[in-house]
């Protein structure tokens, strides 16, 4: 295979980053005492952060090609294979998981006291699950781990969230697996026109027929809209969000949403070119109905969670437009975005994590004037509103910068419409912090109130630290995360770009085709 | 012919295994009268079913199909890959059910005699390949099984489901016989194959009574399999019987059902798969649909497993539906998945009977996971593979099963399917979420033995190794029945 370039280190370092954690699950297993359970997890995400860190330092910037791959044979019967491999695309999901997973074990370390050993095994196998996904190569491995990640995620919701837990929980799987079966029938239709292979790459370099490429976009944007989510497919996740622990809200909102439009990027676009081109006009509206709709929404909100959690709406509506901008800044702007709201908005749900471990309310009246009893999280709280209303500087700039100019060469209307979803960002993010940090002090949480709040300590600084520099530094130097990406994207959008079939043809004799 | 020729040596040794199993029916029933504890008489029934699991992988290396007593009996991949999944079932039964029977008290030494009985006949079905031995092996399982249901004689659902199972299991004789008759008063004879050469030679496949005779057959056949509209005794049945009986009854006939299906549909009347489809598409959709939304409705959790294994019916039919020996491998391989599964699960439900506690409702399954972490954890595997998801064993039979419905061009009916194994997931994530997301009422005590360890430990772990290693049995089935 001319595409990939067989693992370039000595020991297989995608494995060892993926089913790291799995093992420490198992190990997690014959342990015993809530601290130990605790600091092993931590060692293990820990590990699994270290050893994938190589991933960045050899990555070859120059190539549009899979790395560090890895091919077995797994199932001969049908042709399966555990292929798994990186490239400019997934490379800084895979960080963005591991970074994340540590967090989330070091947010739950007073937080969950129920079941500790259940929880952290159930965190370990949801990020190996995530870090599967992302490296993937074979259809029947990516759908493995694509779904298998659903069990943990459940339980995390299910078992450890707030009071409607179990109806989030279960809205959230059924959902999801409604999407993600229309996908299995996709990728079975799929194996058998490309010629009994699961290979996704070698899937992406056939052409398919209109008809089929139509119906197989269907078949996948229902499982990749349901998890970006898309509105009007976004209705199971305001209630996950809100009800889940810290860690799943940060897990959520950090690595699983970017799964869908990392599907878009992998497999709609690559291998439905044609239908992707009819589909453009359709995603940019509901994008942009998402971008507008979820920041209105937000200023209605009286729960901290369950304004993050339509930011979240109107921040993915960003991503996908700029992914269906098809043009180098829309797609990177797309990526990086997404990679910025895993940083931002992770971070926004570990500070609500925090204050809510102290004040045991997530009602925003209840909030105010909190600026003067814990000056240092007001502090770390007004970075990150910068952050995700795109203030310069910051990483949301970038982000945004890029798929507004992005969709602006694409579609003007859409460009302009979008556009304000940054002034609305604005209005709701700077409406929370006034709410929050300003107005008139509650009584309850002052030095002499019934609950008073003390600032941030040691352990949550070290947690929100490293995602406060990244902030900064993909605001300041965004070439570094951005040099990944270019070779990939570029080679996306040549081969999307020489598909011209449908180009070609008008818009009604191709509809005629399909139907 | 003479019957001097009929049965010969050379035959006899391919009917060793039935042979094993029923001379150990017969041994257990003597056992009985002069042995009281009833874990020897266990013991020395999985021996024997191991002797015969042993006769048919002596038998297995033979290769080729190969037929006895005038072609009335064949002896291939696919009857021996059946009779495999009887065995386990048949040995899986034996260890959930030495101590449950006792707390039921309804321990009796038949009971062991009985299991074997009925597998022996499951195993004629398997290898049947004439309609009459066919009817014979039917009898044989169903008779044993209905008195099996009925064993708990003091409870009345207990008689109910016996009564119930047995009117509903005589009537669906009654149309296989009518279907025998009709299919040999137009064909001359009884014999599967012959039956094909028949149907070529006098060029009747498009002829309405045959179709009314095949029709028939698959009704017949469909009551054993439990398909919808003919399922309307599996619910009750599977509630009053004994828990153990109900985890065999869910497989084994069901798998004995299917086994004669595929070999009736694919062998005699092969030649009108368009005939045979009319009538399973619309049935294997009413028969997901019906299991699939009347399992939510449940609350008795032995109840809602037969709505489930109803639904399950219904995905198998996909893989005969595909009408492919591909399709056909299919539904056996999700078969001896199914058998995993539902094993462990009905194991776990067993596990909560004790003395003076049912243990059958949905409630009683709160916060099981607090004070039972790791049958907590079991069930929630078997769960999951009900559903289907990845990386358990129930995944890898869906997936194998609608890649060949997909393969033969019923995309359509591999979405309907994929969407009510969507609602089907409802049904089992409220066990787990009664589980490990609800307080538990009041401390459960859990009844567990050796035995049931063994099985328990067994499924589960085969649930999630065929799910990670599907070649595993891929690559055994697949040698079975395609060769």
């Amino acid at each position: 295979m001319e595409n990939i370039i067989l693992n370039q280190l000595n020991y297989p370092v995608l494995t060892c980053t993926v089913f790291l954690p799995v093992a420490g699950a198992l190990l997690l297993l014959f342990l015993r005492g809530d601290s130990l359970i605790r600091f092993t997890t931590l060692l293990v995400t820990l590990a699994t952060f270290v050893i994938s860190l190589p991933l960045l330092t050899d990555f070859d910037k120059t190539t549009y090609k899979m790395q560090f791959v890895e091919k077995h044979e797994w199932i001969p019967s049908w042709g399966i294979n555990y292929f798994i491999g990186i490239d400019g695309i997934s490379i800084l999901f895979i960080f963005l998981t591991t970074l994340l997973s540590i967090l989330c074990v070091l947010v739950s370390w007073k937080a969950i006291e129920n079941k500790a050993k259940e929880f952290h095994i159930a965190l370990l196998t949801l990020e190996a699950g995530m870090l599967g996904v992302f490296v993937a190569l074979d259809f029947f491995l990516f759908y493995i781990f694509w779904e298998a990640m659903l069990i943990p995620m459940f339980l995390l919701i299910g078992v450890w969230g707030g009071p409607q837990r179990v109806y989030a929980a279960i809205k959230f799987f059924l959902y999801t697996l409604v999407g993600s079966v229309l996908m299995l029938v996709g990728i079975v239709v799929l194996y058998f026109t490309g010629g009994n292979t699961l290979d996704i790459l070698a899937l992406s370099a056939l052409q398919y027929p209109l008809k089929l490429q139509f119906w197989l976009f269907l078949a996948f944007f229902a499982a990749f809209a349901v998890k970006v989510p898309m509105f009007p497919f976004h209705t199971w996740l305001p209630d996950a969000h809100t009800e889940a622990p810290t860690a799943g809200s940060v897990i959520l909102a950090g690595v699983l949403l970017k799964m869908g439009a990392y599907g878009f990027l992998r497999f709609s676009i690559p291998m439905f070119p044609d239908a992707t081109r009819l589909f453009v006009k359709p995603v940019f509206i509901l994008s942009v109905i998402g971008i507008i709709y979820g920041a209105l929404v937000c200023l209605a909100q009286k729960d901290l969670k369950r304004l993050i959690a339509y930011s979240s709406v109107s921040h993915m509506g960003f991503v996908t437009l700029g992914i269906f901008a098809l043009n180098i800044q829309g797609v990177e702007g797309g990526i990086l975005q997404m990679v910025n709201h895993g940083i931002i908005t992770g971070a926004l749900f570990l500070m609500i994590g925090i204050i809510y471990e102290r004040t045991h309310t997530r009602e925003i009246a209840a909030y105010g004037g909190f600026a003067t009893l814990v000056p240092w999280y007001a502090g770390l709280f007004i970075i990150l509103t910068f952050a995700s209303i795109g203030l310069p500087g910051t990483n949301g700039f970038i982000g945004e910068f890029l798929i507004l100019f992005g969709a602006f060469k694409a579609q003007k209307l859409y460009g302009v419409l979008a556009a304000t979803g940054v002034i609305l960002g604005a209005g709701y993010m700077l409406w929370l912090y006034q709410k929050i940090f300003w107005e008139r002090p509650g009584p309850d949480y002052g030095p002499s109130g019934r609950h008073p709040v003390r600032d941030l300590g040691l352990r949550e600084v070290v947690t929100l630290a490293p995602l406060i520099a990244l902030i900064f530094w993909i605001g300041f130097y965004p070439e570094v995360f951005l040099g990944y990406m270019h070779s990939s994207v570029e080679r996306l959008l040549q081969d999307f770009n020489l598909s011209a079939y449908a180009e070609s043809q008008n818009l009604m004799a191709q509809l005629r085709e399909i139907f | 012919m003479e019957t001097a020729n009929i049965i010969t040596l050379a035959g006899v040794r391919l009917i060793i295994p039935e042979l094993t199993m029923v001379c150990m029916g017969l041994i257990l029933l003597l056992l009985d009268l002069v042995v009281k504890k009833k874990g020897v008489i266990a013991a020395v029934g999985i021996a024997g079913a191991l002797v015969a699991l042993y006769g048919t992988f002596k038998l297995f290396g033979i290769g080729g199909p190969q037929t006895a007593f005038a072609n009335m009996f064949v002896l291939d991949g696919y009857a021996n890959f059946f009779k495999l999944i009887f065995y386990l079932n048949i040995i899986l039964t034996v260890c959930i059910s030495l101590k449950y029977m006792a707390i039921e008290k309804a321990s009796f030494g038949e009971y062991y005699a009985l299991l074997f009985f009925s597998t022996a006949g499951m195993m004629i079905m398997a290898s049947a390949a004439d309609l009459i031995i066919l009817y014979l092996g039917l009898e044989l399982m169903a008779l044993s099984t209905y008195i099996l249901a009925g064993l708990m004689r003091k409870q009345p659902r207990s008689n109910e489901a016996a009564l119930k199972y047995f009117f509903l299991g005589a009537f669906s004789s009654a149309f296989l016989l009518y279907g025998i008759s009709l299919t040999y008063g137009l064909t001359g004879t009884t014999n599967l194959k012959e039956i094909a050469s028949a149907l070529q030679a006098l060029n009747i496949s498009g002829s309405p009574t045959v179709f009314i005779g095949l029709i028939f057959l698959i009704v017949a056949f469909g009551f054993k399999i439990a398909l919808v509209p003919f399922h309307m005794w599996a619910p009750d049945v599977y509630e009053g019987a004994p828990t153990s009986i109900t985890a065999f009854m869910s497989v084994g006939p069901k798998a004995a059902g299917f086994a004669v299906l595929g070999r009736v549909l694919f062998d005699a009347f092969g030649s009108m798969q368009v005939q045979w489809n009319s009538i399973l598409v619309p049935l294997a959709v009413i028969t997901m649909a019906a299991g699939s939304i009347l399992a939510l409705a449940q609350s008795n959790i032995k109840r809602m497993l037969a709505y489930s294994s109803i639904a399950h019916a219904g995905y198998m039919l996909l893989g005969v539906i595909a009408g492919t020996p591909g399709g056909l491998t299919s539904t056996v391989n999700y078969l001896m998945i199914y058998m995993l599964m539902n094993i462990g699960a009905f194991a776990v439900i067993i596990m909560l009977r004790r003395e003076g506690f049912q243990g059958e409702n949905l409630e009683d399954y709160m916060g099981l996971a607090k004070g039972h972490p790791l049958a907590s954890a079991l069930m929630l595997i078997f769960m999951f593979s009900l559903t289907g998801i990845p990386p358990t064993a129930g995944f890898i039979g869906k997936f194998y099963v609608f890649m060949e419905a997909i393969n033969s061009g019923y995309t359509h009916l591999a979405i309907i399917a994929v969407l009510f194994s969507v609602v089907s997931a409802f049904f089992y994530l409220r066990v787990v979420m009664y589980m490990y997301m609800k307080d538990p009422k009041e401390d459960v005590v859990l009844t567990t033995s050796c035995s049931m360890n063994l099985a328990l430990a067994f499924t589960a772990v085969m649930v999630l190794v065929i799910g990670i290693f599907p070649s595993l049995l891929l690559d055994i089935v697949r040698v079975s029945i395609l060769g």
